[in-house]
């Protein structure tokens, strides 16, 4: 199986490239430019490098969410196209999911938070069984204030191995208030990594969940704020 | 001369847009898919609602659109998008995706000035169209009087200080109670009114002696309309939109006829949402006859937001050479003939 697997949900852009379960190319950069200017050159330098025949591919995958709106939409539309153009299929993956990989085989849960700003996160919670590479979802994708995560970690009573662009906003919040045993990321499982989509999508793939580029579509786990505003006036009517 | 077939994407508002043009006259298929019923709901556009639409529709529209051309992707010559000005989240959803589509076919990607389509479309409209010419660009968000010296050479004699056209009547049709979107509201209403019912201001600004500005007529419809209710006087919609209406054209008509009377252009083009008022229309048509100026406008279907005018100017982008690279981005307020 030849998986081209994308993420560029948060601050990260990364590209990667999967076949006969095996990664065989991963860049990711972190860097000031949008992912508008970096991610499809990045893209072309991997398939370059590996000499990659975009006709041979089996699948497509991406991440779909939560994250950075416009982030998120810069990379289901790069997929969508690609998609479109080669005609493949696409697996699109929790972005939460597979930050989960960073913690693969961590004993406890496994809980990714991404910055959704105003003291809010886009969480979600996991863990593995023995040999799996495949999450099992604990806790719902969720966009929450973090004190309401925080409650329902400490609830659960089991060690918290966290990951993802949350960690460095709400660390000491994290430090003052969680009362349950946790680990934070070092520098190298911080942040999304394309490599871990291409492996969820591996498994998808097997389990006939890929669709057809027209079908796929963000998950945002929030309105637009005009929306959100529009029915909180209608509720106030 | 082989024939250069570009396929075309514009997003940068609140129409999701792909079309397949021929040598950037022949449209061989024009898909628009409008969401203006979704933001009629919230008064304008919400930029984030039109980003997540675009995304959702983008891949059946630009399907249409090559499966009506009759040919298929491998065939095009090169893609082109809309990369600015307009709204960076929409723009972005086109971007992405053309520059993705154009990769995985193996096609050149060609960047295209969302005003200079709109100009274009008058291409299209008009086979015999060449410049030089005069062009006044009014829509929603852009009131340009522009010279087009060449294909793809163009200089902005005047531009609006504040609101664009299409702005300023969104807010007086919203004032008034007839919604949203204001200029076609505007335009039929404004058939049963009277024109010099009220005396709206006509603005001059400091600027270029060709520039617009619409914020103050817009005030001034406000404020009559506040002092009528105060003294509880009947107000007629009818005349009120018919009034604005009239001072908005003699406005964009005598800058025009100035500027074309200075400069000695013979040819005049209108383009843009705003030149589909059919007011506005005839008041050029009138003004071009009397001084035997050659006056040309596009049809309704390429004055709104559409790709086939993105195709028509990448057409002549294209000529001239140029390609952009993979690391083309989103400019929101990307100004006329910049790069």
């Amino acid at each position: 199986m030849k998986i081209l697997a994308l993420d560029s949900s948060g601050l990260v852009a990364s590209v990667a490239y999967l076949e006969d379960e095996k990664i065989k190319g991963l860049i990711n950069i972190n860097y000031q430019k949008t992912h508008s200017q970096t991610l499809l050159p990045m893209l072309d330098e991997m398939v370059k490098t590996l000499e990659i025949d975009l006709n041979d591919i089996d699948y497509l995958a991406c991440a779909n969410g939560p994250g950075s709106f416009t982030g998120l939409r810069i990379g289901v539309a790069t997929i969508k196209g690609l998609g479109l153009s080669i005609n493949k299929e696409i697996v699109d993956v929790s972005t939460l999911e597979a930050l989960a990989l960073n913690w693969a085989g961590a004993d406890g849960i496994i809980v990714p938070i991404m910055d959704a700003r105003r003291s809010q996160v886009y969480a979600a919670g996991y863990t593995f069984e023995e040999n799996s590479s495949k999450p099992v979802k604990v806790i719902e994708p969720v966009n929450c204030d973090l004190s309401e995560l925080i409650k329902e970690l400490n609830a659960m009573g089991k060690k918290v191995f966290f990951t993802g662009d949350g960690v460095p906003v709400y660390k000491e919040m994290i430090e003052e208030s969680l009362k349950v045993p946790y680990a934070f990321p070092n520098a190298a499982n911080a942040y999304q990594n394309a490599a871990n989509v291409a492996v969820l999508a591996n498994i998808y793939a097997k389990e006939g969940l890929a669709k057809k580029a027209a079908d796929i579509s963000p998950v945002y786990l929030r309105k637009p704020q005009a929306e959100r505003e529009r029915e909180a006036m209608q509720g106030a009517n | 001369m082989a024939d250069i077939n570009i396929l075309a994407i514009e997003s940068s508002c609140d129409e999701t847009a792909a079309a397949v043009v021929r040598n950037g006259r022949e449209v061989l298929s024009n898909v628009i898919y409008s969401q203006i019923d979704l933001h009629t709901l919230y008064g304008g556009v919400v930029p984030e609602i039109a980003s997540r639409k675009h995304i959702d529709k983008i891949n059946q529209v630009v399907e249409k659109a090559i499966a009506d051309s009759g040919m298929e992707l491998k065939d095009m010559d090169a893609v082109a998008v809309t990369y600015g000005p307009g709204l960076v989240g929409p723009l972005l959803v086109g971007v992405s995706f053309a520059k993705a589509l154009a990769y995985g076919a193996n096609l050149p990607i060609i960047g295209v000035h969302h005003i200079e389509g709109h100009i274009c479309a008058n291409y299209i409209a008009n086979k015999e169209l060449e410049p030089p010419f005069m062009c006044l660009i009014v829509s929603g968000g852009h009131t340009h009087l522009v010279k087009v010296a060449d294909y793809g050479k163009y200089e902005i004699l005047g531009k609006t200080e504040d609101d664009a056209a299409g702005e300023a009547f969104d807010k007086v049709a919203r004032a008034i109670g007839l919604g949203y979107p204001g200029g076609p509201k505007i335009d039929k209403v404004s058939k049963s009114g009277n024109p010099e019912a009220i005396k709206f201001p006509r603005a001059k600004v400091g600027g270029s002696e060709y520039d617009f500005s619409f914020s103050g007529l817009k005030s001034a419809v406000l404020n009559y309309l506040n002092t009528a209710s105060m003294n509880n006087e009947t107000i007629v919609t009818e005349d009120v939109a018919s009034s604005f209406q009239q001072a908005v054209i003699d406005v964009l008509v005598g800058h025009s006829m100035e500027a074309l009377n200075q400069y000695g252009f013979k040819k005049f083009a209108i383009a843009g949402g705003v030149a589909s008022n059919s007011g506005l229309r005839e008041a050029f048509e009138k003004a071009c006859a009397e001084r035997g100026i050659e006056f040309f406008l596009p049809p309704p279907i390429l004055c709104t937001d559409n790709a086939a005018m993105i195709g028509s100017a990448a057409f002549f982008e294209y000529e001239s050479g140029l390609r952009n690279g993979l690391d083309l981005n989103a400019v929101p307020n990307l100004k006329l003939g910049e790069r």
